[in-house]
């Protein structure tokens, strides 16, 4: 069984139940699979679930083995979770946090790290900014910097929650390259992804949450339909398809 | 996106490792400045002995009887209990602000010195001590025994209530002022010798030092000082949040756990050992930051030795402001204390 595996998970919220019974398709190595639905779906509560941040109840597998039981350790080795939230207020330069995120949970070498660290900064276009302090970087910045903490370790499934929204246009379009080259190297990536637009453009599969529970999931062009964003979003959308299968999704109004 | 020249890694990656390097030299020199700061403190106090003189005792040499009970007797415990207490306040406020993520946490505002107070208060007007101690240690044994029951009230309360580091602060401060409010009580009932023995505690000082003391502190010190260094890299992690950390693979509660015993130790026994110390605590690491970053494999020990150095010029300053007067030291580092407090919130730094 190999593969990120998701079957019956419940959590709450103290009384507030935010997912019931949730599973989900399998997810395999080499695609990128996109959270979407509205807010308060619980697209960001899987995702932090899945990253064992929030107690859960049901299976969280990854090929075969209960997330929930392994070592941490070895858990931060497998997965990469890159947070909707970026704390600030933290003079540590770039470089240094992502060696922090590197050495922290593992026995790495130092001067290995240090290499290894800046040649991820490098891969994201963010080299430049390996001497500068976190708490002076613009949001875009400190999200790209967060990408790079996240991937560090080389990790097996990568999460990310809503990793464009605070990135300008060209960044945007880097990062999800970046996720589908991530992807192609054998990687999990799940994002949660509000644009639906561009979820269609750069997902290989969606899946569509509504109050806390699966709606349907496939490539975009089967779950990104008229009826069914009406359905779920409330809205008057017109999709159309475009060259190699791909669509775009343009939403007209309210219904 | 522009494509970078390949050599900027390179560049940046030595520039971090010379910033390493300045890093390390600066811990090196704010070591030699604490060393000369014992010396300045052993050199100087009402008995007026010559530079020369002092040297030579230290060193062994021959000097008069007097002169080798001031030196050895009197100076040397006071100055290295001085050390001590500034690096052992020093680094459990260090440690405490990242483990709460608050930049003002540290044992003063957490409760613990007001405890300590508390249990020195219930030694001296009430009499309650522990059996089987001798008598010049009872004051110290019960103001250690309720620092550290008021830390591990803190982290039990924490416990059962469950919640992140602003629910042991908000505890930690419910601590402060319930210990606070006992005491008053005591004070109140006190008579007027016992009221004065507990003001005089209250307001810290070292005049009591003596080499018992000393070598407790020390061990204690030296026992937690190579597991603080050895959390190092996942303290430095947690500066990014408890997600953050979390999804590094820092196990975040244990990191927290032993952090808290670690400083409770440290903060109880120097607290104990000299009353009441305010701002060695929360001022020490703030200067050590700006000086090192945050980068806690020297951000720990330049706290440490920030803490030391500041405590022995606090020591050597309370000999020197009244002339013949030994001022409690707890008194100097407030008033040291006090105007980094207000740069700090001057400076408006906020975080998270």
């Amino acid at each position: 069984m190999t593969g990120l595996c998701v079957s019956d998970v419940s959590l709450h919220y103290g009384p507030r139940p935010i997912l019931h019974g949730l599973t989900l398709p399998d997810l395999k190595p080499g695609e990128v699979t996109v959270l979407a639905g509205p807010n308060a779906a619980g697209k960001s509560t899987l995702l932090r679930a899945i990253a064992q941040l929030a107690p859960y109840r049901g299976n969280i597998a990854l090929d075969g083995e209960d997330l929930a039981r392994m070592p941490i350790r070895r858990r931060a080795r497998l997965i990469g979770v890159m947070p909707q939230t970026l704390p600030s207020g933290s003079s540590l330069v770039v470089l240094e946090s992502v060696i922090a995120a590197l050495r922290a949970g593992s026995d790495a070498l130092g001067l290995q790290a240090d290499e290894k660290a800046m040649a991820v900064l490098e891969r994201l276009g963010i080299g430049d900014l390996a001497m500068e302090p976190l708490d002076q970087l613009s949001g875009g910045q400190r999200q790209m910097v967060s990408l790079a903490q996240a991937i560090v370790r080389d990790p097996r499934v990568l999460l990310l929650d809503e990793p464009t929204s605070a990135l300008d246009l060209a960044r945007q379009v880097r990062l999800l390259g970046e996720l589908r080259a991530l992807a192609a190297e054998g990687r999990i990536v799940v994002a949660v992804l509000h644009d639906l637009a561009m979820a269609a453009q750069w997902a290989d599969r969606i899946v569509l949450m509504h109050r806390g529970a699966l709606h349907s999931s496939g490539q975009p062009a089967t779950v990104l339909t008229p009826d069914l964003l009406a359905q779920v979003y409330g809205v008057r959308a017109r999709v159309e398809r475009c060259s190699q299968g791909r669509i775009t999704v343009m939403i007209d109004g309210e219904v | 996106m522009v494509d970078r020249q390949p050599a900027i890694g390179g560049i940046l990656l030595d520039r971090y490792h010379r910033q390493n390097r300045r890093r390390a030299v600066l811990v090196a020199v704010m070591a030699a400045l604490a060393a000369l700061g014992i010396v300045l403190d052993l050199v100087t106090g009402p008995a007026g002995l010559p530079l020369s003189e002092t040297l030579r005792a230290l060193s062994g040499a021959e000097v008069s009887r007097a002169t080798e009970v001031i030196v050895w007797q009197v100076r040397l415990p006071v100055a290295a209990m001085a050390l001590l207490v500034g690096a052992a306040l020093a680094l459990s406020g260090a440690e405490m602000q990242t483990v709460l993520e608050n930049p003002l946490a540290e044992p003063f505002t957490l409760g613990v010195s007001a405890s300590a107070a508390l249990g020195a208060a219930v030694a001296i007007v009430l009499g309650l001590t522990l059996p089987f101690l001798p008598v010049q240690w009872s004051i110290s044994a019960n103001a250690f025994l309720f620092a550290l029951g008021a830390l591990t009230l803190l982290q039990l309360l924490g416990r059962l209530r469950g919640g992140g580091p602003e629910v042991l602060i908000l505890f930690g401060i419910a601590l402060n002022f319930s210990a606070a409010a006992f005491l008053s009580v005591l004070q109140f009932v006190a008579s007027a010798d016992a009221l004065q023995q507990l003001v005089f505690w209250t307001m810290g000082s070292l005049s009591a030092a003596n080499w018992q003391g000393v070598v407790a502190l020390a061990l204690v010190l030296a026992a937690c000082v190579p597991f603080s260094l050895r959390a190092a890299w996942q303290l430095t992690a947690l500066r990014m949040g408890e997600d953050q950390a979390r999804s590094f693979g820092v196990d975040v509660d244990a990191l927290r756990r032993w952090t808290l015993l670690r400083v409770s130790l440290l903060a109880a026994t120097a607290v104990s050992m000299v009353g009441v110390i305010g701002f060695v605590g929360l001022a020490g690491p703030h200067i050590a930051r700006m000086l090192v970053g945050e980068d806690h494999r020297f951000f720990l020990p330049a706290s440490v030795l920030t803490g030391a150095l500041v405590m022995s010029l606090a020591s050597t300053l309370s000999k020197m402001v009244v002339p013949g007067v030994l001022l409690p030291v707890g008194l100097v580092t407030s008033l040291i204390g006090l105007p980094v407090f207000f740069w700090l919130i001057m400076r408006g730094r906020t975080r998270r």
